[in-house]
């Protein structure tokens, strides 16, 4: 009785041990796997805040004011003004059939820069 | 597991007491069995002694070693922590732990108004120089503006390290290395970048570089909004949350756009714009011109007038005497002390004297005017007399307590520049002065702000820059009733007075005019004027205050040139109400 008592404790020592080396271990890989995550993480967020920072630069007022006069042509774009305020019942009614729209590629592609041309 | 005395206790057959053969042979001797019984009974109880002494010692020695251990444990410990160097425990990572170092400044929807890029710096070692000869014509070819004898004299004089170029480009960055030379060495940088360029750029301010090392530099503001919040916007506890500004990056645009074009037909020197939300005081845009990029802020003027640098923030720094605009505050605190209602008659009759100052009107006016008639053809002499009424005390302090004497406490490092200039002696003559606008002066900012708390029901509006969630009631300064009468004669102004220019169809303008003119040597100079309109809109119900000022316009479409404000600043100004008003939600009046 006294010996398997010895035996159990000793056994759960031993088992307790190995647990502990495991988790050891397994939590040294954790924190690898952290630091890496985190330097993806900071990488990702470096490359978010320059592609956000690139979408302001783009989106500058003074360039899409100047974008807006070159392309008047095509865009007839105006500043919103109080002329552009309308009541409801001005609004035609729908045509009893939509037109079908043609050559819808002409829209968008017309006069596009050549490539890696800046379009201003 | 107590002895109990004559309990078997391990090993051996228990001896009885009385061993029948040595009590038979005792008897036999005749001697006592009773001594036989005791000596067993002694020899009992010294082994069940014994074994207990030594159960006791066993223990004993177990404690001693237990505290032995725990002591060895403790000072073990004490000696790592104290021969150790202090680190952060790596497994326990709160929150976001990349940020940048400085947060970002946002308008109040969100669009970045600053943010931070990543480039680098590029420095050298001339020690580890190959070839410094080589190194110093490829850097002269690579940025033109250094010069290729002059790095060589650095490179070859002896010295261990020089910075060549604080921020370098990825493409500058690749030609450098392609030089292959080990001296040459580039250290990361972060760098504050305006998107928006000269936007806003008196607003934000600019930035540079405080402490520099090979591997980081701190990034600082050095004026406006940067330099005022560069504790909140460094402070790692925020976690790189951006700031939002109460600025609104559209309408701010809009109305430089409208400004600069405003600028050139009057033919202004510059012009300055505030608008302004009646209830919170939040400023939506505010603009001075000419302006500067923040990228690349220019040096302060080192002679001539603070006011021709583009640096000069007109909106807030500019402190002139601003003239007519003025009188609405007299009539204002006489309504509210109910010493007249806005149709009692006032004598307009000039010149008003006052010792050896006259006081006149630009051009005839009636002997009798109504208050309102006062304001809307803007009466030098009505006003004064509105003043007048109220006397020196209450008029500081109802002045005061709009604001006005003292610097606005906007967030901005520049904030107490613009503080007003008024008169130490405040006399029965500087009462009337300041009547009319005269003898006080103030920022278009003081009085975008003394209108707004005129205009929103009557309490105080205090400016702020950063952007507020939830509705601000100041103090209040006059009561409802006055701030509708306020309003109404606002309104006379635009509809019968001297801004009929602001007389549109889509939004109801109300406001007041005024044409100051400029001291310079040997008094005002009647040809450089600085034309104030002080509006606010929808005249019924007011949710915003503009005010433009143009300095020294000329309108010259017609024979004369023309430099009061009814022709310079009200068409500009609304100019700019048709542009913004329809970006602020505002539906124009007609259209349902």
């Amino acid at each position: 009785m006294r010996g398997l008592l010895y035996l159990l404790a000793g056994a759960s020592f031993l088992g307790l041990g190995f647990w502990a080396y495991q988790e050891n271990y397994a939590t040294q890989a954790s924190l690898r796997e952290l630091r890496d995550l985190n330097r993806q993480i900071g990488a990702a967020h470096a490359r978010i805040n320059m592609l956000q920072a690139e979408w302001a630069y783009l989106n500058r007022p003074d360039r899409l004011r100047d974008l807006v006069n070159l392309n008047y042509q095509r865009l007839m774009l105006v500043p919103l003004m109080p002329e552009s305020f309308d009541s409801m019942d001005r609004i035609p009614m729908a045509p009893e059939e939509y037109v079908p729209l043609l050559d819808a590629t002409q829209v968008s592609s017309d006069m596009a820069p050549r490539d890696g041309e800046e379009p201003l | 597991m107590t002895l109990t005395p004559g309990a078997a206790a391990g090993g051996g057959i228990r001896s009885p007491l009385r061993p029948l053969a040595r009590i038979l042979r005792a008897r036999d001797r005749g001697e006592n069995p009773d001594l036989i019984e005791a000596e067993q009974r002694r020899r009992r109880h010294e082994a069940t002694r014994d074994r207990a002494r030594v159960r006791a010692e066993f223990r004993l020695m177990l404690l001693a070693l237990a505290f032995v251990f725990g002591f060895l444990a403790i000072g073990g410990r004490m000696a790592v922590i104290a021969s150790s160097m202090a680190e952060e425990p790596t497994a326990e990572t709160t929150g976001n732990p990349i940020v940048n170092q400085r947060a970002d400044l946002t308008d109040r929807n969100g669009r970045i108004l600053a943010t931070n890029f990543e480039t680098h710096a590029l420095y050298a070692q001339p020690r580890q120089m190959v070839n410094p000869a080589r190194a110093a014509t490829e850097l002269a070819r690579i940025f033109p503006e250094l010069d290729s004898d002059r790095l060589l004299r650095d490179f070859t004089g002896g010295r261990s390290f020089l910075w060549i170029r604080r921020q370098i480009s990825p493409e500058q960055m690749q030609a450098v290395h392609d030089i292959g030379e080990p001296g040459l060495l580039f250290g990361p940088r972060e760098m504050r970048l305006y998107p928006n360029g000269p936007v806003a750029a008196h607003v934000l301010g600019g930035y540079g570089y405080g402490r520099e090392g090979v591997n980081s530099a701190e990034v600082i503001g050095t004026a406006g909004v940067e330099r005022f919040f560069d504790a909140r916007l460094r402070d790692p506890a925020a976690e790189g949350e951006p700031l939002a500004l109460s600025l609104d990056l559209t309408v701010q645009a809009t109305m430089e756009e409208v400004l600069d074009g405003g600028m050139t037909i009057m033919n202004a020197r510059g012009a300055a714009g505030i608008l302004m939300d009646v209830e919170t005081g939040e400023i939506i845009a505010m603009a001075s011109l000419p302006d500067f990029d923040p990228n690349n802020r220019p040096a302060p003027l080192t002679t001539g007038e603070a006011a021709d640098s583009p640096l000069f923030n007109r909106a807030m720094q500019g402190v002139y005497e601003l003239g007519s605009v003025f009188k609405i505050f007299a009539a204002a605190q006489a309504l509210d002390l109910g010493l007249v209602n806005p149709e009692t008659m006032i004598e307009t009759r000039g010149p008003l004297t006052w010792g050896r100052f006259r006081i006149t009107d630009s051009h005839r006016m009636p002997d009798q005017m109504t208050v309102t008639e006062v304001i809307a053809q803007s009466s030098n002499v009505g006003a004064a007399r509105l003043a007048q009424m109220a006397g020196p005390v209450r008029q500081r302090a109802f002045l005061a307590s709009l604001g006005l004497t003292e610097a606005v406490p906007l967030e901005m490092v520049e904030a107490p520049t613009g503080a007003p200039i008024v008169q130490s002696n405040w006399s029965d003559l500087t009462t009337l002065t300041v009547g009319f606008g005269h003898g006080i002066s103030v920022s278009p900012l003081h009085l975008a702000a003394a209108y707004a708390s005129l205009v929103n029901g009557g309490t105080r509006v205090v400016p702020t820059l950063v952007r507020q969630d939830r509705p601000r009631v100041g103090e209040r300064v006059v009561s409802a009733e006055t701030s509708a009468q306020v309003r109404m004669m606002l309104r006379r102004v635009v509809t019968d007075g001297t801004a009929s220019f602001a007389d549109i169809d889509a939004y109801a303008i109300a406001g007041k005019t005024g044409t100051a003119e400029k001291p310079g040597r040997g008094g005002y100079q009647s040809n450089r004027n600085l034309a104030t309109f002080a509006a606010t809109f929808p005249a019924e119900a007011p949710r915003y205050v503009l005010v433009v000022t143009l300095d020294e316009p000329v309108e010259t479409s017609g024979p004369e040139p023309r430099r009061t404000a009814g022709w310079t600043a009200v068409p500009v100004a609304t100019e700019v109400i048709r542009r913004i008003a329809p970006l602020l939600g505002l539906r124009p009046t007609g259209a349902d």
